[in-house]
Formats: structure tokens, sequence, C-alpha cells
């Protein structure tokens, strides 16, 4: 009985929590890149402003027929989906936003919560490659060059506050940030703070830099095949992923709880809120680039930067334990 | 002997873009052989929309046939029956009053810039993606888009396929209201052109994604009967308005823009520059615009009563793609006995095979998307 209040009571509310926060998030999506676009975006499915379509969409998707290729591997292409729902639900344990704390207490927390993100590749390659089509063969081929090498960056860009406030917690690191929040940081915060947005960005599949499903060459991408629910776990599991990145992100650069006039952890998710808002501009404003420019970029420009921006931080709090 | 060696090494995957895909811009199939990303050799299949419009026209009367027409290259309507009927009206020797020929030219110009902008959109998709910084722009050109065609609605009734030209004249004509609603969106566009030119042609993203892709030369668009932004984008000054004036383009002033480098990006730029000398010629129509009678034809009792002497002819004219031209046999009837389109579609589409090899799937969407292909037009 313990157990269940003590385990399985947090791990439901959390999910169904950030499930209907991440329905919303596609509505919010929706409206700001109809407002972008000056158009009304939802408006009629539960007035006002269609606040009801994220529902509507859901049960469609769920009443779809489910089918899947011929020539496919039933087991993992089924499998996919799951995988990808389950890791990129899990890395939310870890994130002390729904309760006081997190669940799984732990120093290590951002270590784990980038080690269980990563993840969910496998369950994107799994689905690619069970489809038994091209343009999703391709598209997995993509994104696995893509994530492997801008997971570089995005660690290190994590690294560093966690090297100058000398903890992998998040409990520790927010609360380093009560009195300066690590974007304020002098320069090192800064250059930090936009290498973790760019690779983020790319972490997320995010235009500009969204190219396993660039639809204009591969169709849909590694989501070719898929229709129905599981479809929808993929589209839910990619918005929870960028949710998650966004949590992260206001956790480690904006301060999470802590703010100007008062402190709640409600101020996490708003920020985090923020955040996926500037994500939502940049998608909505910039074409793609192609996949040899994006690895370039990462490789010439992204990860020296950080390496170099690692070796100063490295130096500087050297000095500052030296100074203390 | 080479493509052996490849699958024998690496394996070269086919992969088949089109025909229904999101960006083949119409129904086209072009069969890929990839080694990893990169494009080996290209197979292009024709012929999804092939309607037999030319062999159709073989049962019509003259007068039916521009309505036919219009559905050909299905962007720019009026260009194909305004080519048709000058073919018809340099056969018969028919004068044309200088008004019907100046909302002619009005018509054509408007219909060049929603073509334009529509061409520039679905590249947005092409770019950018359905999901993305792409839709947004082709949500703004389709926006203007709409606009040029409500005032079309206003003159002809129609909105899109506008049955504006007859042979001998035009069927419309324009009063004070709507000579003011084009003005109005006149006033309009043409900051809005001028401004998504200068978006588009700093942002940075689309310059590393159009320029230097598909590079196309001199010597292979003359080889290949390139024309139009096509041929302009690199570098050869041909525009039939002004090359082979008719109508009346030789009393109008505007500017042939020109690429320097045959890049996607150029190809681009032209169009976008010349729908700014559109709105050039548009404002000088409506300040020139002379009274006048609408048709030289009396309205006939039958359309059988137009009969071309015997012989061929062919005439060109500028649609917003390129050379459209209209070859005609007449046996003395009243009917054609052969009617050639002369797409230009077609010929520029004819380039693609020899641009794509060496280039990369992402390429090939963008230089696909740089000739404009209507596949209306292409198949006929």
């Amino acid at each position: 009985m313990n157990l269940f209040i003590d385990f399985v009571t947090p791990i439901f509310l959390t999910i169904s929590i950030l499930i209907l926060i991440v329905a919303y998030l596609v509505w919010l999506e929706r409206k700001v890149a109809a407002k972008m676009q000056s158009r009304i975006g939802p408006y009629l499915v539960g007035k006002p402003h269609g606040l009801l379509q994220p529902l509507a969409d859901a049960l469609k998707l769920m009443l779809k027929d489910d089918s899947s290729p011929k020539n496919s591997d039933r087991l993992l292409f089924n499998f996919g989906p799951i995988w990808v729902m389950v890791v990129s639900l899990a890395s939310f344990a870890l994130l002390p936003f729904v309760f006081e704390n997190q669940m799984i207490k732990t120093n290590l927390a951002l270590m784990l919560f980038i080690a269980i993100s990563s993840l969910i590749i496998v369950g994107i390659f799994i689905a690619g490659w069970s489809s038994n089509n091209k343009f999703a063969l391709i598209s997995v081929i993509r994104i696995i060059a893509q994530i492997i090498s801008y997971e570089i960056p995005l660690i290190i860009s994590l690294l560093i506050p966690c090297i100058i406030i000398g903890s992998l917690g998040f409990i520790e690191i927010i609360n380093y940030q009560q009195t300066t929040w690590f974007i304020f940081y002098p320069v090192i915060g800064q250059i930090a703070f936009i290498l973790f947005f760019i690779s983020s960005l790319a972490e997320g599949n995010r235009i500009p830099f969204d190219l396993s499903e660039a639809e204009s060459e591969l169709v849909s991408g590694y989501t070719t095949e898929y229709s129905g629910i599981k479809f929808a776990l993929f589209y839910l599991a990619e918005y929870v992923h960028l949710f998650g990145i966004s949590v992260l992100g206001s956790i480690i650069f904006l301060g999470g709880p802590s703010g100007i006039f008062f402190t709640s952890n409600f101020l996490i998710v708003f920020k985090a809120l923020l955040l996926f808002t500037i994500v939502l501009f940049v998608r909505w404003s910039f074409f793609r680039i192609r996949i040899d420019q994006l690895l370039k970029f990462n490789w010439n420009n992204l990860i020296p930067i950080s390496f170099v921006l690692l070796l100063i931080s490295c130096l500087l709090k050297y000095y500052m334990d030296l100074v203390i | 002997m080479e493509n052996k060696i490849i699958e024998k090494d690496f394996g070269d995957l086919a992969l088949n873009m089109g025909p229904q895909h999101p960006s083949t811009h119409g129904v086209f199939r072009l069969k890929l052989h990839l080694e990893g990303e990169k494009i080996n050799r290209v197979e292009s299949y024709l012929g999804y929309l092939h309607r037999g419009v030319e062999k159709l026209t073989e049962n019509l009367d003259y007068d039916m046939i521009p309505p036919v027409l219009e559905r050909d290259d299905y962007l720019s309507p009026t260009s194909n029956s305004l080519g048709f009927i000058n073919t018809i009206e340099e056969m018969c020797n028919i004068e044309v009053p200088k008004r019907a020929s100046y909302l002619r030219v009005l018509i054509a110009e408007l219909q060049r810039i929603s073509s334009h902008l529509v061409a520039l959109g679905t590249y947005g998709l092409d770019l950018g993606g359905a999901l993305g910084g792409g839709a947004s722009l082709f949500l703004y050109c389709f926006r203007e888009r709409e606009k040029i065609l409500d005032v079309l609605e206003v003159i002809t009734g129609t909105r899109f396929h506008t049955n504006m030209n007859q042979v001998g004249g035009v069927r419309y004509d324009v009063n004070d209201e709507s000579l003011n609603k084009i003005k109005d969106l006149i006033n309009y566009l043409k900051p809005k052109l001028n401004e998504y030119y200068n978006v588009i042609s700093n942002d940075e993203i689309f310059m590393k994604r159009t320029k230097n892709i598909g590079i196309i030369t001199k010597e292979l668009v003359m080889s290949s009967g390139g024309s139009g932004p096509v041929a302009r984008g690199s570098g050869i000054n041909y525009d039939i308005r002004k090359n082979n004036s008719y109508e009346i383009y030789d009393e109008l002033s505007f500017e042939i823009p020109i690429g320097k480098n045959g890049d996607s990006y150029d190809r681009t730029m032209v169009r976008m520059r010349e729908t700014i000398e559109s709105i050039k010629i548009i404002e000088q129509i409506l300040e020139k615009l002379p009274e006048g009678a609408l048709c030289s034809r009396k309205p006939l009792k039958s359309a059988k009563l137009l009969k071309p002497p015997k012989g061929s002819h062919y005439k060109a004219i500028e649609s917003p793609r390129g050379e459209l031209g209209f070859f005609i046999v007449s046996d003395g009837t009243s009917m054609p006995y052969r009617m050639k389109i002369r797409a230009p579609s077609f010929s520029n589409l004819s380039i693609v095979e020899k641009l794509l090899p060496e280039t990369y799937i992402a390429d090939a969407v963008v230089i696909l998307g740089s000739l404009d292909p209507v596949f209306g037009d292409v198949d006929r």
C-alpha cells in the first residue's frame, strides 16, 4: 500500500500532467504559427480559440485504423514508438518540476538525464529500420549522424555551468542560482546558453535542423509508414523531449524556480514555456539547411567553441578554488 | 560500366521521387540512383498528366479552343489563350483594338505576378518544409495572390481561368470601379513585393541552399531550348516581350532582369524582380489605357465561321515560364488540322537530368523547384 502511494501515484500524475501540457504545447505552437503567418489557427473545436483541438486530434488519431507495411518487421515496427515514448517520459523522473523534488534523488541527475534522453535515437532507428522504406532509411541515417554530432556541444554546454557550480545535481544548481542566474554569468554564461540553444534545436529536430523529417525531400522521414496512434506517440514524444530540454534549459541557465519577486516551482515551467516559444519563433521563420552544411557547422564551429569554453571554465574554476 | 562498379562496391539505392511526392510540383517521377546522400544517376519519367490537349483541339472550332487551352498551364491561364489567339490573329490578319490589347496585357501581367508568387511560395515549401519557415513564405505569397485573384474576379467574373481573350479582342471591359481596385492592388503589392525581395535575397540560409546549386551554363540552356527565367537566370537576354514584341509591349518601358551565374538563386531572383517589373507595366497600362472598342469582330452567329487560310503558322509569346509557342496547321476548315504547343516547362525540365548527378537529395528538390515546371504545361 505504501509502495503504491509513494511510487505509482507520482508517476501516474506526472505522466498525465505532462501529456496534457504537451498536448496544449501543440495547440500553442499552432496558434503562434498562425499569428506569424497572419492566419487564425485552430478556432472552431471548443470555443474560444479551439481549446479542445488537442483532444479532438488525439481522439482522431486513436480511432484511426492501425496499419503496417507489408514487408515490415512487425515486432520492431510496433516497438519503435513505444520505446521513444517511454524513454522521453522517463527522463522527466529526474526533473524537479512537478513535485517538490525529483522522483529519483541522485547527485548525478544531469548526467542521467542526458543519458536517458539520448536513448530516444535508438527507438527512432528501430522505427526507421523496421518500416522497410527507403525514405525512412535515409532519414534514420541522417538523424543518427546529426544527433551523435550535436550531442557533443549539447553536453559540453551543460557541463560548463556544472563545472563552475561544482555539482551535477539539479538541487545544487538551483541553489547556486538563487542570487544570479547562470545566463547572466559574465561571457561564459551567454556563450554557453547560445551553444545549448543551437544544439538543442538540432537535438529536438526543429527547423532549421529538422533533416530527419524533411518532408520536401524524404516525404515524412522515419514516420512515413506510421499512422494513427503510433504516429501520435512519435509526435507526442518529440514534444515531450523538446519540453524536457526546455525545462532543462530553464533550470540550468534561467535559474529554475528562483524569480525576482517570488520563488516557486511554477516558474520552472513558465521559463520552459518561454524557451519553447522562442524555439517556435525560430521554427516558423527559418528555412532548412542541408545535411552536409549541418554537420560542417557543428564540427567546424560549435565543437571547437565549446571545447575552448570548457577549457576556460575549468581554468576559471581552478583559479577560483585557489583564491578561496 | 561505371554503374556496375558502384553497385558492386557500395550498392546503389534507387529511390523513386514521385509521382506522388510532396515536392515534385505535380505528377513527375524522378528515379534517383543514390550513393549515400549523393545522386549518381537520374532517370525522369513524364506523362502522368497528359490530357491530349493538342489532339482535342483538332475537333474544336477555333473560337472554342482558348478556354480549353487555359487549363493547360494552370498557373498562368491567360498566357495560353493569349499565345493561341495571337497566332490565329496573325494567320487571319485580324486587327485588334488598342484598348483590347491593353486589357489583354493587363490581365497577363497580373497573372504573371500571381504565377511567380506561386513559384516563390512553393519554392519556400521545398526549402523550408511545410512545417516551418517555408510554410510562412508560402502563406504570405498566397495571401498576395488571393488579392490578385479577387481583382481578376471583379474584372472578368472568374477568379482564375479568366476567359478574357477572344479572337479579335477581349470579352470584358473595365470600369472606374475595377480600375480603382487595380490601383489599390498595385499600391498594396508594390511594398510587399519589394519587401519579400529584400528579405529573401539577403536570407543567410536561403543563400546557402541556393547559391552555386544547379548551375546551368549558357551552352546548356541554348542546347536544350530553355527559356524564360531559366534562360535569363543564366545571363541570356532573351525575353519575347522585348525581342519579338507582341501586343502593346513595345509601347511600354520595362527592364528585363538578368542573372549572372545561372544557379538556383539567380533564377529565383529573376522571377522576383520580374514581378516588380510587372507592377511597373501595370502602372503604365493604367495611365495609358485608351478608349475604344473591345473587339474588332462582329458577334458571330456560328463558331464555324472563323476559317484561317490554308497553311501553317508559328507564334510565340512570353509566358511566366518562358517561350510559349503555338504551331498551327490549317487546312482551310473551321478546325485546326494539327496544333503543336511549344511548352516552356517541357524544355526547361529537360535540363534536370543533366543537373542532378553529383548533387545531394536535398539539392534535387531545390533544383527542380527553381526550374518552376508546371505539369499541365509539360505533359499537355
